[in-house]
């Protein structure tokens, strides 16, 4: 009955645009006191496209999981809302508004997603270009370091800037990445898991075989010396461990990898001053000394004094200050989110997240094939990651390191993976339900 | 696969329940630290944007918030400055806040810990958030009487309720209007703010509780008298040498009774007479055989140097213990003996309310907009520093002192009021602090009133004692 489950999503998507729509409409109310029609015409022009898009899944993978388009809406709709709502506060207007830019990406974020969905009609197609995407993702890793190109913001050199064009190369990476772990382990994982050493219960691997995690960690190291950012060093390499070790069962894999990360990261820490700074900032954000300090705990701290002031049930959308918050729209958006709709609302994000990885999850569990299993895990496993430091960070978890929120955070480089991300799961998602003989032939 | 992919599952269960935690940690058991960081303009801008509640006596508001046509949405007005600045105190934007303003801040701008669920009703309910209203103890009438009274003097006039530590008037002169503080042209404020502080008078100083604290000169004799005859080693009658001049042990200083001459004529002086006359030779002599320590102690139970807030915080009186000829030169209010009105008014409080000393308090009770009670009066006993018995004789002494001593100048007809003046010196050729304390009726007391005028020239019986008793007047009227 695959009516039935788009039938399921048609609802929440019309529920979800409706969210959205009246998140835009409180802000307007909240900040300007009477609605504007502008960017609720815009909103709904993204609505007509995620109609669209459910139209299209219909004929192209009409078994999809109907949970993840809605569940994206929300997420996306509710930080155009609060970036818009920062525009406000910031009396920006046109292209010079973030939330119009914002807009603007999650349209062609959705059209790229759409594309993928029409285009890539079997994922095991992604299993054979393993070595491409292993290429591609260290590419646009490192491509920032190029000089000429590559451009500092905020201190980390993560950026790309081409005229006025600029991204943010690692997000796709993260994609390629993914595809390169799991093609990658699938077909080396028995000699990943087969053979070495036992020590303290557990099996390790031979030395001969250490060959891709010292890649991988290379190349993290790489990133987090030479671009400065720890976040995105974390990510990819809490991503390789996490599916190096569903793929061979074999928790000695991750037990080396991070040793390796913490000693790489500890020697790295104690020659690198922002390291040494996110650290001190983490630990005693309220001394003076930190809080006024360059580079110091100033965003921090205004980031929970905005979440403290929000409390239980926030101030209402467009009745807070989040613009007090350095980077309001971009890594602090959760913060901001967290003045405005206040911890019940911190609550409803958070729950979003977890229904979203749920689901990439759910592939993982009832997959046929071992690489999309993989990739699904692996997937969901990134964005769980990404939410875990990104947040954690805000909420002092771990120290603050600075990746996007997914979803929420204004950014087009961001938008676009992560569509790319729900346009892959829902491709998965629906290879599970459907027999995989059939579409390996198609 | 599927086991790892179930630990991978818990592993991203985790992670989520720190950050349940962390969010939660912040918003609400940090929520009031965060919120009271002075780094948190947040909490400010927000008590601007809110209707922040009045502040009333007698149910009309001597300060609250008009609607402004600014982005702050509301104005601070004050209704009657004059009367009122050093109880108010100012509110500014975002300069600091004095007074009742500033201790009673959280519940006026609605922010308090108590306010939550209103707070949660007017945003379900679409109102806007608003303050508490917060009442004073003050009786309109009583400040009046005892402004005018102070008149163009420079000082302080405190009038407690004995029997509830309720404070009827609290004025201090001269004052300032907080209005020019409340305006929403932060340079402005700046301005008029630097004006005030540059001001020799010190009006933006509350006297009454907090500032330069004044000698107490005479008055403290009360203190001194209340611990000779609670220790038990005196009696009304126990008699001291009476000679001409004094010289303070171990000194060549002599030290005379105020208005020369010995005290009261005879070879001898009892503690009765010498506190009636005022003398300051018996009374050093008192405090030497007293000794140093025992007086401390007396004066620690009355509140010298404790912590007190009326809900502003008052300056905690000094008493110190010094060598000999400085415990003699402190029995009557010399040396290192500082005091503030309030605690001279709290003395005689103590006094008049059977040796129970009352918490003073400015605040009558504090109301949310829907009208319900957020806090009511609040009596709370602050000490007790005598016995009723050594109370009751110390009544009948300062009763004397004004009918047939040196404070005949707070007399009134068909009342027993009991009293103490104090005339201090403030050092060689500097004018002299004039006091009067006391209460009335002393059978039955409701009121004790301390009263400080600076600058003075002539005696506390002459200046501050008219003054008391027309405060006196005023409530007994009432």
């Amino acid at each position: 009955m695959p009516a039935k489950r788009r039938n399921l999503e048609l609802l929440l998507v019309i529920v979800a645009c409706g969210i959205v729509g009246a998140a835009i409409a409180l802000v307007e109310l909240g900040a300007l006191g009477h609605i504007e029609g502008t960017v609720l015409l815009l909103g709904t022009s993204l609505g007509v496209l995620a109609l669209a898009m459910h139209v299209a899944m219909r004929f192209v993978a009409p078994e999809a999981d109907p949970l993840i388009l809605p569940v994206i809406l929300v997420l996306n709709g509710l930080g155009i809302a609060e970036i818009y709502r920062l525009d406000i506060a910031n009396h920006n207007t046109g292209w010079g508004a973030s939330g119009v830019r914002q807009i603007a990406w999650t349209a062609m974020a959705m059209v790229i997603a759409l594309a993928v969905l029409v285009l890539l009609r079997n994922h095991r197609v992604l299993q054979r270009y393993r070595y491409i995407a292993m290429f591609v993702g260290i590419v646009l890793l490192l491509l920032p370091m190029l000089p000429g190109i590559g451009a500092t913001v905020n201190g980390a050199r993560l950026w790309i800037s081409i005229g006025s064009f600029n991204f943010q190369p690692g997000e796709l990476a993260k994609i390629a990445l993914a595809v390169f772990f799991a093609g990658y382990l699938v077909t080396a994982r028995e000699s990943l898991s087969m053979v070495g050493k036992k020590f303290l219960g557990m099996r390790f691997p031979r030395v001969r075989d250490l060959g891709p995690i010292l890649v991988i960690w290379l190349a993290a190291m790489a990133v987090l010396v030479f671009q400065h950012d720890l976040g995105t060093a974390l990510l990819f390499f809490g991503l390789f461990l996490v599916m190096i070790y569903v793929a061979t069962g074999r928790l000695s894999w991750v037990i080396l990898g991070l040793l390796l990360f913490v000693g790489g990261a500890l020697i790295a820490g104690s020659a690198l001053s922002y390291v040494q700074g996110r650290f001190a900032s983490w630990l005693d954000p309220f001394n003076p000394k930190v809080y006024d300090a360059i580079g110091g705990s100033y965003q921090l701290v205004q980031g929970l004094f905005g979440f403290a002031h929000g409390g239980l049930i926030g101030t209402g959308l467009g009745q807070g200050s989040p613009n007090i918050v350095p980077l309001a729209e971009s890594d602090y958006i959760i913060a901001s989110l967290g003045e405005e709709l206040g911890l019940a609302g911190l609550f409803a994000i958070l729950a979003l997240y977890m229904l979203f990885i749920s689901r990439g999850l759910r592939i993982g569990f009832a997959g046929q094939d071992d690489f999309g299993r993989l990739l699904g895990v692996g997937l969901s496993f990134a964005i769980a990651l990404q939410v875990f430091i990104v947040i954690g960070g805000v909420t002092r978890v771990i120290p603050l390191t600075g990746l996007t929120t997914p979803f929420l955070a204004a950014g087009g480089s961001s938008l676009v993976a992560n569509w790319i991300i729900a346009a892959l799961l829902l491709r998965l998602s629906d290879s599970v339900r459907t027999q995989p003989g059939l579409i390996a032939d198609r | 696969m599927s086991r790892q992919i179930k630990r991978v599952t818990i592993a991203v269960l985790l992670m989520f329940l720190a950050l349940f935690t962390s969010t939660t940690i912040i918003t609400v058991f940090q929520a009031d630290s965060l919120n009271a960081d002075g780094r948190n303009v947040r909490t400010l801008n927000a008590s601007y944007s809110a209707e922040r509640g009045p502040i009333l006596v007698n149910g009309q508001a001597i300060a609250e918030s008009v609607p402004s046509n600014d982005k702050y949405k509301y104005q601070r007005v004050y209704s009657s400055p004059d009367l009122y600045s050093p109880v108010t105190g100012y509110f500014t934007l975002n300069q600091g806040n004095t007074g009742v303003e500033g201790a009673m801040n959280s519940y006026l701008s609605g922010t308090s810990n108590d306010q939550f669920f209103t707070k949660v009703k007017s945003i379900l309910t679409g109102q806007t958030p608003k303050g508490a209203a917060v009442s004073l103890t003050i009786n309109p009438a009583i400040q009046q009487v005892a402004s005018d009274a102070l008149g163009n003097n420079t000082g302080a006039v405190v009038a407690l309720d004995p029997k509830t530590g309720a404070i009827l008037a609290m004025v201090s002169k001269p004052g300032y209007d907080p209005t020019q503080l409340a305006s929403h042209n932060t340079n402005d404020v700046i301005a008029a703010y630097k004006q005030l502080l540059a001001d020799p008078t010190n009006p933006l100083i509350n006297r009454a509780i907090s500032g330069n604290l004044y000698y107490p000169g005479s008055v403290f004799k009360l203190v001194l008298t209340s611990a000779a005859l609670d220790s038990g080693k005196f009696t009304p009658d126990s008699v001291f040498p009476n000679p001409l001049t004094f010289t303070l042990t171990g000194t060549n200083t002599q030290i005379n009774n105020a208005e020369g001459g010995n005290c009261g004529g005879g070879a001898t002086v009892s503690i009765a007479d010498a506190l009636r006359l005022s003398c300051n030779i018996p009374m050093a002599q008192l405090g030497a055989a007293l000794g140093g320590t025992e007086i401390a102690k007396y004066a620690k139970a009355y509140g010298f140097g404790q912590k007190l807030s009326v809900p502003m915080p008052v300056t905690p009186s000094i008493y110190n213990v010094g060598n000999e000829a400085q415990v003699e030169l402190s029995s009557f209010g010399q040396f290192d003996d500082r005091v503030t009105p309030l605690q001279v008014a709290m003395t005689s409080a103590a006094i008049a309310n059977g040796g129970t000393e009352m918490q003073p308090t400015l605040i009558k009770d504090i109301t949310a907009p829907d009208l319900t009670v957020i806090q009511p009066f609040q009596q709370k006993i602050f000490a007790q520093p005598i016995t009723q018995a050594t109370s009751a004789t110390m009544t009948q002494l300062m009763v004397n002192n004004v009918n047939n001593g040196a404070a005949n100048g707070a007399r009134i007809s068909g009342v027993d009021v009991a009293g103490k003046t104090g005339t201090a010196q403030n050092g060689n050729g500097k004018p002299f602090t004039l006091w009067f304390t006391g209460f009335a009726p002393a059978n039955n007391p409701q009121v004790a009133v301390a009263v400080v005028v600076e600058n003075g020239t002539s005696f506390g019986n002459t200046v501050a004692a008219p003054i008391a008793k027309k405060v006196i007047e005023a409530v007994l009227n009432k």
